[in-house]
This record gives structure tokens, sequence and C-alpha cells, in this order.
């Protein structure tokens, strides 16, 4: 018998996966200890070549791993303990799944002779996480949990990327075991994304685009998993074709805002030209995009004169919602390199003067535009200000969920891919906080921004302290009405005005706050000191909690209300009291 | 459209629901039976019969048959939610490839005496099932077929005495030389 005690590939579970993370090329791990993950801890202790970030609450590990995927395309990596550890976590996977980003979650588990007996913090964490994992594995022996750890990063950054939990009872982790490096072995061969689109549905594509009259380009988040590449090639695409572009949420800085071709957002708070462009094209190109609900509005009125062609890696995406004339599986960045060579080989550039003409008129409208106020700060002249005065910086901005997220959305320009990180498809509050921690542990040199709310900002502010912790020079831009904007805002629509617990009654002091946990705190009230304020808080190399003091009623528009169309939008010049009662079906009598 | 106020546009689908057999071959591993029935309970697809068992012992694969119903559009969702999983080989439309076969097992208890009893016997052959236990005054049978076969058997012996009755759910396999 082979004499295994000097054999480098034997380990510890607790071994295996702090090597699996080395050899996947992990940097850093956020992550909080445990009774059942204390072995692997132990482990971590005797090495430098990952960096642990403690945070102060799972979800916060969970977010803040999103905000460093989101911002650099590698996958977040998160290690929390059993119970509560997992149950924390599911929020933060969650988020995870409904954007389509790459986190491995490491869960330590109780021993497995004490699986189901109701064991101190233990969960059944591989079923609670199931529906909210791409996929998640129990592993019950040592000598499966490379390949399983190897199978995880794999699952989690290819295809459509995704989150994943790996659960490893504590008796594993004390148990030795032969570890491999990756090999293609380890992933089930059920498994395999399509990358390369069909060629055929290409030209069936080059075909349609070439004969648009009404041509428009609506991208997604897709665009932004896929790569650098892929946002090169989609830039590469509008400038080839001229044809006008917008974008959902997620995919904000896949084409830049200053871009000619730029329409802005679409979608319930995009912009008018956006969606009325959407509405009256003939040919539509989807990237990277699945015609989520708060982008199309009523699905029967939505594109009704367009021929439809879609590209995405996710098969189960087309004709989810909205059905399709061309359908192209496969990776945003390979399928628009095959689109375009075969457009420049095959096909004319359409002559869509017209159409521009006709879009021109609908900038016209201005639908974004708010009126001016020397006395309290608006909240989107807040963000235009930020916008300026760091236009030129290495600046990356998260946000957390509501009213402040759109006007970011709507008044933040982005010009690159993977500066924007926001809570897309669950919409937690509370994610931008966490987020901002991973981005910055990821860029430490650059100026990265949470543009929060007051409501949202308290749910995770408890991270506050790791960003202290470690010297991240977080800013927390926060527009402060007091309110929960949103939520106020529909009770204003459609709930007749009855503001039932939408008002925080009792705010702390986030000055104070900020200097509590170690950081620097900044208060704005009026107009005129704000770009003196944010220029300090730039200037500030330390986490900041800026709390800009905003109209508290203003409201965000334009809207597409609920059971409407792309062209029945509410610009902000109409809406009126009045007007906002017609508009909302059901007549609710508004104040 | 009028509609009550909420952020969510509530849309009435009026296309027709069909029903649809789907086979699934999958890798035989923990969990993977949890994934597929918690993918139809979490998104709202229905399941009208199930039926799970190792088909390939060496190759630890198993095969899932499911009778669905749902409009097209959401059939075709259900494919490739199915597909997309990571342990899913393969789904198959069986009711889409028009070339397929499908068997249901049902033991149907019955009890009764004298005219009832001889006239559940009568039907039972008529139907080619079986009698696999009989006392003096029951008999279980069973029957092999469709859906549609069994459900007429079982509604024909109501009121004859039916007890009970227990079904496997419908298995399917394609006609002709290939595999799935």
């Amino acid at each position: 018998m082979k004499d295994k005690s000097h054999d480098p590939n034997q380990m510890t579970g607790a071994a295996m996966i702090v090597r699996a993370l080395i050899d996947h090329g992990v940097q850093h791990l956020f992550g909080y200890p445990g009774g059942a993950v204390l072995p692997i801890y132990d482990e971590i202790f005797q090495q430098s070549e990952v960096e642990h970030i403690l945070v102060r609450h799972e979800q916060g590990a969970g977010h803040a791993a999103e905000g460093y995927a989101r911002s650099t395309g590698k996958p977040g990596v998160v290690l929390v303990t059993s119970g509560p550890g997992a149950t924390n976590m599911v929020t933060a996977l969650t988020d995870a799944l409904m954007d389509s980003i790459p986190l491995v979650c490491i869960t330590g588990q109780v021993p497995t002779h004490l699986i189901g007996n109701d064991a101190f913090q233990e969960c059944d964490t591989v079923g609670i996480t199931r529906p909210c994992t791409k996929h998640n594995w129990l592993v019950r022996n040592v000598n499966d949990l490379a390949k399983v750890l190897h199978e995880a990063f794999y699952v989690a950054t290819s295809g459509r990327p995704g989150p994943v939990v790996v659960d490893v009872p504590k008796d594993v982790q004390f148990a030795v075991g032969t570890y491999h490096p990756p090999r293609k072995s380890d992933v089930h061969i059920s498994y395999a994304p399509r990358v390369k689109g069909d060629a055929a549905q290409i030209r069936k594509a080059v075909a349609l685009l070439a004969s648009a009259r009404r041509p428009v380009i609506y991208s997604g988040g897709g665009v932004i998993n896929s790569g650098l590449e892929a946002s090169k090639l989609l830039r590469d695409l509008v400038e080839f074709t001229g044809f006008p572009i917008t974008s959902t949420l997620m995919g904000l800085g896949a084409y830049p805002a200053s871009g000619k071709n730029w329409l802005g957002m679409l979608g319930m708070h995009g912009t008018y030209e956006a969606n009325m462009t959407m509405h009256d094209c003939d040919v539509m190109l989807c990237v990277g995009a699945r015609f989520d609900d708060r982008i199309t509005g009523r699905t029967d009125a939505f594109s009704p004169g367009s021929k439809k062609i879609h590209i995405d890696i996710d098969p189960s995406s087309i004709n989810k919602n909205i059905r399709v004339d061309v359908p192209i599986i496969g990776d945003c960045g390979n399928v628009l390199g095959d689109l375009l060579q075969a457009f420049k080989a095959e096909a004319k550039r359409p002559d869509i003067k017209a159409w521009w003409q006709q879009i021109a008129q609908w900038r016209a409208r201005n639908s974004l535009s708010y009126r001016k106020n020397n006395d309290i700060i608006l909240p989107q002249y807040a963000i235009q200000r930020l916008f300026e005065l760091t236009r030129g910086k290495d600046t990356y901005i998260t946000t957390e969920v509501g009213q402040h997220q759109m006007w970011a959305a709507q008044f933040y320009g982005f010009e690159e891919p993977h500066r924007w990180m926001t809570s897309g498809g669950l919409g937690t509050m509370g994610y931008g906080l966490p987020a901002a921690v991973g981005v910055q542990v990821a860029h430490p040199d650059s100026l990265v921004i949470d543009i929060a709310g007051d409501a949202s900002v308290q749910m995770t502010i408890q991270e506050m302290s790791t960003a202290v912790q470690y010297e991240l020079p977080i800013k927390i831009f926060i527009l402060n009405n007091q309110y929960m904007g949103m939520v106020r805002q529909w009770q204003q629509l459609l709930h007749g005005n009855r503001l039932s617990h939408s008002y925080t009654e009792a705010l702390p002091d986030f000055v104070k706050l900020a200097e509590a946990y170690g950081g620097v705190g900044l208060q704005v009230i009026k107009p005129a000191d704000l770009d003196g304020a944010i220029k300090e808080m730039i200037a500030i190399k330390r986490p900041v909690l800026f709390d800009c003091r905003v109209a508290a009623l203003e409201n965000c528009f334009p809207m597409i209300p609920s059971g409407k169309a792309h062209n029945e939008m509410l610009l902000p010049e109409e809406a009126t009291d009045e007007a906002t009662a017609t508009a909302f079906a059901g007549g609710k009598a508004l104040v | 459209m009028n509609q009550p106020a909420s952020a969510y546009f509530l849309e009435e689908r009026h296309d027709p629901n069909e029903s649809h057999t789907l086979s699934v071959l999958v890798q035989n591993e923990p969990g993977v039976l949890a994934r597929v029935i918690g993918l139809f309970s979490g998104r709202g697809y229905n399941i009208e019969s199930l039926t799970v068992s190792e088909t390939e012992s060496q190759k630890h694969l198993s095969r899932i048959t499911i009778v669905t119903t749902g409009t097209p559009m959401v059939i075709e969702q259900i494919k490739h939610q199915l597909d997309r999983m990571i342990p899913v080989y393969r789904v198959v439309d069986m009711t889409l490839s028009g070339r397929s076969i499908e068997r249901e097992l049902a033991m149907v208890k019955v009890r009764g005496t004298g005219d009832h009893r001889v006239e559940a016997l009568r039907l039972a052959d008529a139907f080619r099932a079986r009698v696999i236990d009989a006392t003096t005054e029951s008999f279980v049978f069973e029957i092999t077929g469709n859906t549609a076969k069994i459900n007429q058997f079982i509604d024909l012996m109501r009121p004859l005495g039916l007890v009970e009755v227990s079904r496997t759910g419908v298995a399917a396999i394609g006609r002709g030389p290939e595999g799935m």
C-alpha cells in the first residue's frame, strides 16, 4: 500500500476548501465565523493568500460579494456558518440569482450524523437555498469535496452566471481525503451552456435589421456579464448601424451615456424617447435582457408593430414574457461578434434618417426635466451635481432600492460597464452599502459611492463598521427625505394618498452615527452648499455618511402607470394630481 | 383596461390550456426530484401526474415522466426551465413528438356480492384487468392502459362497490427504434 502520509494532496476538508479557493484565483473572501465553519476559519488563519473580510451580518457578506463580482467580472466568494448564517444569506443569494451574479457561497453544516436531528444551528440549507441558487450541493464525503468545489466555480461563472451553495458538514471539514486540482470531469456532463449562436438565425437577424426603417437596440445586464468584449462589440454595432440604443437598469454602461445614439434607460421610469422608440419600432434587437415586467409595461400592448430578435444565453428567457420572431441562444459577446461580421459582409445599412427625426421630437419633450429650486435640494439635482463633480474620476456607483435608485439611473451617466451596481430583479433595500464595501475591496484606490435612501441604508448600516475596520473609504450619499419615497409615491398614486407607514418619524442623526462607527459624517441642507460638500466628501479618504436633505415630497417621473403601454407615459410636467388620477386605472381619488 | 391599484400589471391570459407529457432524463443524485418538483410549485406550473425511477443504474440515470397542463407559452417555459437544471440531460415533449405510447398501472379494490360481484368480474375481463387479490366479498384488479381507459374502468367500478384505487401515474416511451 502506498504511504499517503507525505502525499501533498492528502488534507482535511477544511484545507481543501482553502486550497480550492487559491486554485480558482480567489483573493478575497467575505464571511462571518461560527461553530460549523471553525475548521475552515482555522485554515484561513494559517495562510496569507486569501484575504478574509469580516462583515457584520451574513447578508452584508452576500451583497459585498455581489458588488465585488459585478465590478470585477470575477465570482464573489462567501463563507458563512450553518443555520442562521445560511438563512441570512438567502436574500443575497436570491438577489444574485435574479441579477445573474456569480457567487460561490460555502456554508458550514452540523456534522453528518446530526443532520435531520434538529441540532443546534441546524437548518436544511440545500432545501432552503434550492430555489434561490443556480445549483447547490451537500457534501457528505470528503473525497467528493474537491470535485464539488471545482464544479461550483464552473457553474457559478459559466453560461448565465448565478449563485451556488456548497454545504459542508463539520465532520467532512475535519476528515482527511484526497484533493485534486480543477479538471474538466468535475462538471456534470448534462451541463453544457450554449455559447455560439446559430448561424442561420444570425443571418435571419441581419436580414431583418438591414430591412428596418425604425430599428432599436435594447440591451441588458447580459452584455455586462458577457465581459468587456461584449460591450465593445455592442458599441461597434451601434456605430456601424447608426441605430438608436436603450438599455435596462442592469445594462447601464455597456453603451456610454454620452454616446450620440443613446436614448437613456427604458421601462417604468425610463425616458419618454426610449419608451416611444420601443413602442413604435419595426425591428427590435434585444441583447442580454429578459423583457422584465418593469420594462414591458402592459405586455399585450408592448411594441405591437415590431419584429423582435432576442439574443440570450438562457433558453428559458426566450418567449417567457414576450413572443419573439428570431431567438438566438448564445453568449452576447460571441453572438454580437458573429452578427456584426455578417452584417458587414452581407447587408447594407438601412436609411433611418426619418426615424431619427421622429426620435428627436420625442427627445425634445425633455422627459427628465424638473423645476429648479434655490431653497431646497431636489434629489434629481443632487444626483446631477454628484455626477458632474465625479465626472472623469475612477468612480463606481452602487445603490439601494427606491426613488433614489431610479434617479441615479436617470441622472448619473455611465460611460463604462461594471461601474454600476444595483439590485434590479429582487429590488433589495440594503444592497448598496455592503455592495460598496465589496467594490472598494476589489478597487481600493477608486471612488466608490453608494447612492442611498434614508430608509434603505438603515437595513445594512452595520457594514459601516466593516468599512472602517478595513479602511475602505466608501461614500454613502443619502438622499434623505424621511420617507420610503417609492412606497409613498405608489400610495399617493394608487392608494388615495393614505401614507400608511411610509414615513420614518425617528431617524438617526447620520452625522453622529458616522462618527460613532469611526467614519465621517456630513450634512447638507441648502442647494448652495451642495457642491462644496460633495467635493469635501470626495477628498476624505475614509468612510463617509453624507446626509443630503432633499425635498421630502418629490416623486419620480416620467412613469408608465400600471396597466399602461409604453406610449402612455406620464411626463413630469403633466403629472398634475388630476392627470395622475386619470392615468392610473381604477380612478382612485388622489389628493 | 381596468385593474385594481397595483404596482404590477395584472393581466388575465385566455390562451387555452393543453396537456403535455414530458420525459426528463436526469442524473440520479440526492435532491434531483425535489429540484424538479420545486420548479413546478415555485413557478406555479401544474403537475397532473409524475412518475420517477432509476432506469440505467450503471450511469445513475433516472427517467421522470411528467404530465402537465398549461398554455403553449407556459409549456415551452416548463421545458426550458427543466432543461437548464444542472443534473438534467434531456427533456422530450412526448405529446409534441406525436409518436409516443403512454401507460399507467392501477390497482382497483372493489367490494360487493351477488350481481355486482359478477358484473365487476365481467367488466374486468372486458378491460383485460387481472384479479390479483380476492376474498369472498372483494377483488383487487390490476389494470394497465392509458389514462382514459383507467378512468373509464374506475368509473364503471364506482356503482359496483369501488373501495379505493392506487395508480402509478403515467410512464411514456417513444415508438420506433430510436431512444430519447
